[in-house]
């Protein structure tokens, strides 16, 4: 037999009808995760045509892009606009009409749906999970094929089940070595971006590899899948091992015959010999903790360097956007807010990691910081092992669960000019409120910023606290 | 099932001449808490077509004659910025079936592709010509990739992969294509359900 990439053979067992010259293969869909944003014109289409969803059980539902993230007094959830609020019961009502399980406002697992699916044990290894939302890629943590699809493509799959897809390439992005003390999981990610580009995976699937990647828990993992898209690529996995199979132990939806499974599934790594079309290399101890200082997450450089000069009219653009200058350091430049929070870093590790940082200290006078759990499961850990009041006695505010300033959609934003440190995915201009600026890193970087009020290296932090 | 087939369509065309007409123009972005399809057409250029007070301005798009164009000839680089599928949506259900430029963003064309619409990139001598000749009647014929001009303009061809052709002639979006498989699909859900991934076991256990 042919050696086959962990890719290949997710994908091969997901094939309904292979693709030729002239169509697209048929691709079957494990798990469809839907949420409010995405879904209305979906189900619309159903109703319409008069279908049903043929798979209820294998979609799970969630509210979490436009919902409000404070509790008024009264226990009233603010809502931005009245269409937001609208936006959210339109999917509880589709969700409940065609019998599919819904973690809406009653539900402890309520999160941004690409942490609550892996908190409930729905992402698996060896399954193909989509979602209308880019950043379905944080599933390949599991050695899921995992990738964002169109309002459209929602539609398919409620009714079908199944996409239309031809298959990406494959590109293997192998990083060895022994990290620096200080450098995370966001750090490598956002190096390989800055290394490859964003246009680097662009029509590949990604397989990350090396003993970086083996040596991380499944929250880090998640945050280096999850940026996959960042790239280009629509998804990024990494093999199912021992970590894997610890993380989803006794969660809700894990098999019942827990060992065979496991067994099963350590068959789905890339067989010695298999062939990517593409192979990037990285070394560990090249990886600094990095920040970005443009409009793109590929705009991403080491903390402790200095901003680089513009090589095109679009990264002028960008370095204007963001009122920095070549040659200068990006470490001392003022900020305003600080987010923690989003699918990318917002699992209890990074909240951990953040409380470390401030535990004792206080968030500087001319920042706002605000930090996001990611899922209600998460609020409740961190409430039981006292980070809330880690954050709150630094002067840090306290969120409920849900994507908040990643994208701001419902409300969360900053005012214009802002310059936010954020462990989020995406700078683009304008995402986190009109000409608001955004600084990408991990949730130790923006502690430690939120202390200093400038952009800060962590290192420093960490070693003092330690 | 799905949409109209779409072989051959003569029509008026609609012609927006500006350059680089963007999908925020096309769709803007304030709509898309939408949650609804039907009746974004209305919105469509919205803020060319009504004023300030949301009264009608004379576009041509609030005309009756323009309201029964289904060809839509747009500027060069028609369809870019944000990826949302609310421009198609506002496009089909405003009545176009085709949009023809010199040049059509990637992801507006496949957007479209999805939703029946069908984008033409045609030769510049002949966006030329229906830039200058607003109104005229003109083919669009799938079955042979052409576009056929009046009064000596010309024929030329076009471009579009099998499936897609496909899909447009028999009216059949994806959404129909893949209904049809369904035989296939029970067959490899059984044993997908049985063998490989035993999701649903596990599913009743609240
Ligand atoms: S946190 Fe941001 S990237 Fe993640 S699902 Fe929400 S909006 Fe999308």
């Amino acid at each position: 037999m042919t050696p086959k990439t962990l890719f290949d053979k997710v994908w091969q067992q997901h094939i309904v009808i292979p693709e030729t010259a002239t169509h697209p293969a048929t691709l079957y869909i494990g798990l469809h995760l839907i949420h409010e944003v995405t879904s209305p014109q979906a189900f619309t289409v159903l109703k319409q045509r008069g279908l049903k969803v043929r798979r209820p059980d294998r979609t799970l539902a969630t509210i979490d892009h436009s919902t409000p993230t404070i509790i008024k007094s009264d226990g009233s959830r603010p809502y931005v606009t009245e269409q937001a609020g609208i936006q959210v019961e339109t999917l509880l009502e589709n969700a409940k009409f065609h019998g599919i399980e819904t973690h809406g406002w009653d539900s402890p697992h309520r999160g941004i749906v690409h942490v609550m699916s892996p908190e409930l044990g729905a992402t698996r290894p060896g399954m193909t999970i989509v979602c209308g939302d880019s950043h379905t890629s944080t599933h390949g943590a599991f050695g899921a094929i995992a990738f964002g699809i169109g309002t459209t493509q929602v539609g398919h799959v409620l009714a079908n089940q199944s996409i239309l897809m031809r298959k990406p390439k494959t590109m293997a992005i192998e990083v060895n070595g022994d990290l620096a003390q200080g450098v995370t999981p966001k750090d490598v990610i956002l190096a390989i971006i800055a290394k490859i580009g964003i246009g680097g995976g662009t029509g590949y699937a990604l397989e990350y590899r090396g003993n970086v990647f083996e040596d991380m828990s499944m929250e880090g993992r998640m945050t280096v899948c999850n940026m996959s898209i960042e790239a280009g690529a629509r998804c990024g996995m990494i093999a199912p091992d021992q970590t894997t199979f610890d993380y989803l132990k006794g969660r809700k939806f894990a098999p019942d015959d827990y060992e065979a499974a496991c067994e099963d599934w350590l068959s789905l790594q890339t067989d010695t010999g298999a062939v990517f079309d593409k192979t990037v290399i990285m070394a560990a101890e090249d990886i600094r903790p990095m920040v970005t200082y443009g409009t793109h997450p590929g705009m991403a450089i080491p903390i402790d360097s200095l901003i680089p000069n513009a090589s095109s009219d679009a990264d002028e653009k960008a370095l204007e956007y963001m009122q920095v200058k070549s040659g200068d350091h990006i470490a001392g430049t003022k900020i305003d807010r600080v987010f923690i929070g989003s699918c990318t870093n917002s699992r209890m590790e990074d909240l951990r990691a953040a409380a470390n940082i401030l535990h004792g200290k206080n968030v500087a006078k001319s920042v706002t910081a605000i930090i996001v759990p990611g899922s209600e499961c998460i609020k409740s850990e961190a409430e039981a092992e006292g980070l809330h009041d880690i954050f709150t006695a630094a002067g840090a505010q306290w969120r409920e669960p849900g994507c908040s300033m990643c994208l701001g959609m419902n409300g969360d934003i900053g005012a214009p000019g802002e310059l936010i440190v954020s462990t989020s995915n995406r700078n683009f201009a304008g995402r986190q409120g009109p000409d608001v600026r955004t600084v990408l890193a991990s949730p130790e970087t923006a502690a430690a910023s939120a202390i200093t009020g400038v952009i800060t290296d962590p290192r420093a932090a960490t070693e003092a606290s330690a | 099932m799905s949409n109209t087939p779409l072989i051959q369509i003569t029509s008026k065309t609609m012609v927006l001449s500006a350059s680089n007409i963007d999908t925020d123009q096309i769709m803007p972005a304030r709509f898309l808490t939408m949650t609804t399809k039907a009746g974004l057409g209305e919105h469509l250029f919205h803020d060319w077509r009504y004023n300030k007070d949301e009264t009608q301005t004379d576009h041509a798009l609030n005309s009756e004659a323009g309201k029964a164009c289904q060809i839509l000839v747009g500027g060069d680089n028609f369809g870019c910025g944000s990826s949302r599928e609310h421009a198609p949506w506002a496009l089909t259900d405003y009545g176009f079936r085709v949009v023809i430029s010199s040049e059509i963003a990637d992801i507006f064309r496949g957007n479209s592709l999805k939703n029946g619409l069908l984008p033409i990139v045609i030769d510049k001598s002949a966006h030329q010509w229906l830039l200058d000749h607003p109104s005229e009647e003109i083919t669009v014929d799938l079955k042979n990739c052409e576009v056929r001009l009046p009064k000596n303009g010309g024929t030329y061809k076009f471009e579009i992969d099998a499936f897609s052709r496909h899909c447009l002639m028999q009216g059949l979006d994806e959404m129909g294509y893949l209904q049809e498989q369904s035989d296939s699909l029970d067959k490899f859900e059984a044993n997908y359900d049985r063998n490989l991934d035993k999701f649903e076991a596990n599913y009743d256990r609240n």
